[in-house]
């Protein structure tokens, strides 16, 4: 246990604490208590960044469960460390705003608190973590605290409604890579990722490696809302704003992202997880700005953004990759497209915190969220207006703000996977440009909607539940910081390069790192003369410039897409298709008639039986060993077979029981002529009550009615039973024709006089060598006959009605 | 002889599965009456029926019946009987509080 680990449990720790904070100082807000965590965190984690940079890693061990395994091994390294000061220092700007957001008497802040404190501690533990096992529990951790902070608004059926996807599509995502896991472990008999890429180059043989990289990237992908699993997220908006800005686009969105870089050097240099993620990427970059254009709701057109961009920096990922292929050269594209990518993550992470913080502010200060009511707030709120100028603007890619960098860095890489000519991509290589460009346009369309729709044009006082002012100082901190940092970046790129982003490229292609080049050069220019990707800039503000202008011309456009083929319309049919399907086949097989159960319990006894003894033909019989067959019992045995359909075919009561009387006895006489003189006895005595039993009851018995069923009722009834029949009777034969060994009866006809005392052995066995039996037969006799008594005496349910 | 007696049990089986498939209560009874029955023939004669003394010392043999099987059955018989009997009276107060025996009209009251 070193300090590390305290890091990724502190926000549990604090987390049991937070109910009482809550009820015994309760003028004072708790996030004020809450605040304190990521703070300190976060002032413990900067520390890391000096080690960091001279290419440290620190790894602390604390095993778990070592037979396994398994253990709670935390590891810093570049990439761990860019997104564990990504979580505290978003998480301590996050509860700040919460604090001025939620009402300290209107809301359950015990719970919010707890909730997100957990969800810090399970993304801590997701990217500090080397253990894959330990990983994937705090990452499921991330999803149940993300399930509960959707639904933190318990009383909202859509709160219900977006909780319930995100936790199924993202659970599934999480089982599919629990298995991807095992199949790693499986491979290289080691849970530790660190261990696992020492491994890499000798596994890309093995059968388990394609599907440990599908089931990995399934994880990844549903996690991360790439298409087609981006549904859950612009439903997951209905989370209180504080839980949409950190949880929806901030961190645990970029946990698949954190995965997949993770999972880079094991999996890159193949070609599949190249085109995978590249093409997932490219599209969910397409669809969610594309989508992004029509929504109407302010935070649904942040989430398809968040979906567009997390896209993008997939997409990123999967480009460099390509760089393991070809080998690091100074300012070649492949790992300038990784350095885009973390570049991106940090800018995507100040952008669009500040631009969820900015309109919740909105949504707090008017009361609404939709733009088609929204207008002319400039003036109303300055700050406000100008903190969504600088995120909007930087998230369309415009100069001076950091997204225009990592947008000229993205440009530059799809541009040059155009001249790839590796993974047989030539035949594809226009798509990444143009959807690309494509893409840039929406996104700048739908930020102007954001900016424009809200800020300016008509302010329409009387659609508004309040009169609309600027916020408290307090909820505009948070976003001033981020927005700050937006402005900073873009101005200093090169502020982080060498702290943070060099040692995270580093992280991702580690194999590239050579004595020559013991570290990733970056270096991002503000400027870098006229080339194809500023012209790509220059088009796109051209071209989204008109369309935005023109927007109501062609926003008919969404119209021309069916509602039936929504990927939301698939998810719900398929839920309720689902439910109908089960219980459709739950009514087939279920029926509640006693008599359709015992014919599936029937059935498969027979299958199965005469199954194996078909196939594994042990079906033998012995004529030579059985004893002989004398007249007497041929009579008997008929005389029993005639007493046994007599008791099937009766039309009276008194038949059926003289018959089943009839079959008794006989039994009876069998154990006469077998030598078995107890049995004998036992049996005339039982028969005798039972039938006396029977005879007792007559005149209550039901009367026997013929039974009016179907042809095809009785003949199934004739199959099972003769079937029934025939596979005891095959059983018994084939048993009886191979005996084994020798029974152990010797050994109680030998011991019984002498060790026991008695003569008669049968008895002698049943109280003394094998008395137990005869103890618990006793006791079901007895508690037979008090069953029979409480059946007949009590009777409450009639009684009491009367 | 163990032949004819597996094809006896056999039937035995054959015609109380038949009963326990029907609707009627009574016939379900039975049909379990005679599926005993059959275990018990069976459980007999899966013990090999070789002539020999009933297994009594006082008898002067060389050979005796196996003990353990007819301690085995006459355990059964009397456990079955215990069961028989129950499922007698359970049958009869059905019929008695619910006015039928039929199997297909047994399908949960309204007290559930």
């Amino acid at each position: 246990m070193s300090i590390l680990h305290l890091v990724v449990l502190a926000p549990f720790i604090f987390a049991i604490f937070v109910p009482f904070l809550h009820k015994y100082l309760r003028h004072i807000h708790t996030g004020w208590f809450v605040f304190i965590v990521p703070v300190l965190l976060f002032s413990y984690l900067v520390q890391f960044i000096q080690p960091v940079m001279n290419g440290q890693h620190i790894h602390k061990v604390l095993p778990w469960m070592p037979s396994i395994g398994v253990s709670f091994n935390v590891y810093v390294d570049g990439l761990g460390l860019l997104f564990s000061l990504l979580i505290t220092g978003i998480g301590a700007l996050v509860v700040l705003y919460s604090i001025y957001y939620l009402s300290k008497e209107k809301e359950a802040l015990n719970s919010f608190y707890v909730y997100l404190l957990m969800f810090m501690g399970a993304m801590l533990g997701v990217v500090l973590s080397d253990n894959l096992i330990v990983l994937y529990v705090f990452w499921e951790l991330t999803s149940l605290a993300s399930f509960l902070l959707i639904a933190y608004w318990y009383h909202r059926e859509k709160s219900r409604y977006g909780a319930q996807k995100s936790m199924l599509i993202t659970v599934s995502g999480g089982f599919a890579m629990l298995a991807g896991f095992v199949s790693l472990y499986l491979i290289t008999d080691t849970f530790s990722i660190r261990e696992i890429i020492a491994q890499a180059p000798d596994i890309t043989g093995h059968a388990l490696f394609l599907p440990a990289m599908l089931l990995i990237l399934a994880g990844a992908f549903t996690k991360s809302a790439q298409f087609p699993f981006h549904i859950w997220l612009p439903d997951a908006m209905e989370a209180p704003t504080p839980v949409s800005a950190y949880l929806h686009s901030a961190t645990m969105v970029k946990a698949g992202i954190y995965l997949v870089a993770r999972m880079t050097p094991i999996f890159s240099g193949q070609a599949e997880w190249f085109w995978i993620i590249s093409l997932f990427g490219i599209v969910t970059l397409f669809w969610g700005s594309f989508s992004a254009v029509k929504q109407t709701d302010l935070k649904s057109i942040l989430a398809f953004s968040t979906v567009s961009q997390l896209g993008m920096i997939m997409c990123l990922l999967g480009l460099g990759s390509a760089a393991v292929h070809f080998g690091y050269e100074e300012g070649s594209f492949y790992s300038v497209a990784v350095v885009a990518a973390v570049f991106h993550l940090i800018n995507h992470a100040t952008f669009k915190g500040s631009l969820f913080m900015v309109v919740g502010i909105v949504d707090h200060e008017t009361g609404t969220r939709d733009i088609r009511k929204l207008g002319g707030l400039m003036t109303l709120m300055p700050i406000t207006f100008t903190l969504a100028v600088i995120g909007a603007f930087s998230m369309a890619g415009l100069p001076p703000f950091n997204g225009f960098l990592s947008k000229e860095m993205f440009f530059t890489g799809v541009l040059n996977a155009s001249t790839l000519d590796i993974f047989n991509m030539e035949t594809w290589t226009y798509l990444f440009p143009v959807l690309a460009w494509i893409a840039s346009v929406f996104t700048f369309i739908y930020s102007m909607v954001l900016v424009f729709r809200t800020f300016t044009g008509q302010f329409q006082p009387e659609k508004l539940e309040t009169k609309p002012h600027e916020a408290p100082l307090g909820m505009l901190i948070p976003p001033v910081i981020l927005a700050s940092l937006v402005l900073i970046i873009g101005f200093f790129p090169n502020l982080l390069s060498k702290s943070i982003i060099e040692p995270a490229t580093a992280s991702i292609l580690p194999t590239l790192l050579g004595p020559e080049n013991s570290y990733f050069k970056v270096d991002i220019y503000f400027w870098h003369g006229f080339n194809a990707e500023l012209f790509m800039t220059m088009g796109v503000i051209g071209v989204g410039t008109l369309m935005f202008i023109g927007l109501h011309r062609w926003s008919g456009v969404y119209d021309l897409f069916p509602k039936r083929l929504a990927l939301n319309h698939f998810y719900d049919q398929g839920l309720v298709q689902l439910e109908r399907l089960s219980e459709k086949v739950t009514r087939i097989h279920m029926t509640g008639f006693i008599r359709d159960y015992l014919v599936y319990i029937f059935a498969f006894f027979i299958l199965l039986l005469l199954g194996s003894l078909y196939t594994f033909n042990a079906f033998t019989y012995d004529f030579e060993h059985t004893a002989d067959i004398g007249i007497f019992e041929v009579i008997l045995s008929l005389v029993m077979v005639a007493g046994a359909l007599g008791v099937v075919f009766a039309r009276k009561r008194i038949t059926a029981i003289i018959s089943i009387g009839v079959v008794g006895y006989v039994l009876a006489l069998f154990f006469v002529v077998f030598r078995a003189p107890d049995l004998a006895l036992t049996q005339l005595v039982v028969e005798t009550v039972s039938v006396a039993l029977f005879l007792l009851c007559f005149y209550h018995l039901p009367v026997l009615k013929v039974e009016k069923n179907t042809v095809p009722f009785k003949l199934t009834n004739l199959i099972i039973s003769v079937g029934v029949g025939l596979t005891v009777t095959l059983i018994a034969l084939s048993a009886n024709a191979t005996r084994l060994f020798e029974p152990i009866s010797e050994y109680f006809i030998e011991a019984s006089y002498k060790e026991a005392g008695g003569k008669n052995m049968v008895n002698v066995i049943l109280v003394d060598f094998r008395g137990f039996d005869t103890l618990l037969e006793i006791l079901v006799l007895g508690i037979a006959a008090l069953g029979v008594y409480t059946l007949v005496k009590l009777r409450l349910a009639r009684r009491d009605e009367a | 002889m163990e032949i004819l007696m597996s094809v006896v049990a056999g039937v035995l089986f054959s015609t109380g599965t038949y009963l326990i498939l029907t609707k009627s209560l009574l016939r379900i009874i039975l049909g379990t009456a005679l599926l005993s029955h059959g275990v018990h023939l069976l459980l007999l004669t899966m013990a090999g029926l070789k002539t020999g003394a009933p297994p009594l010392l006082g008898y002067e043999s060389n050979a005796y019946t196996d003990p353990l099987p007819q301690a085995l059955i006459l355990t059964a018989i009397v456990i079955s009987f215990g069961v028989t009997a129950f499922f007698f009276v359970l049958a009869y107060r059905a019929y008695k509080e619910l006015g039928t025996d039929d199997m297909d009209e047994l399908r949960g009251t309204d007290d559930e």
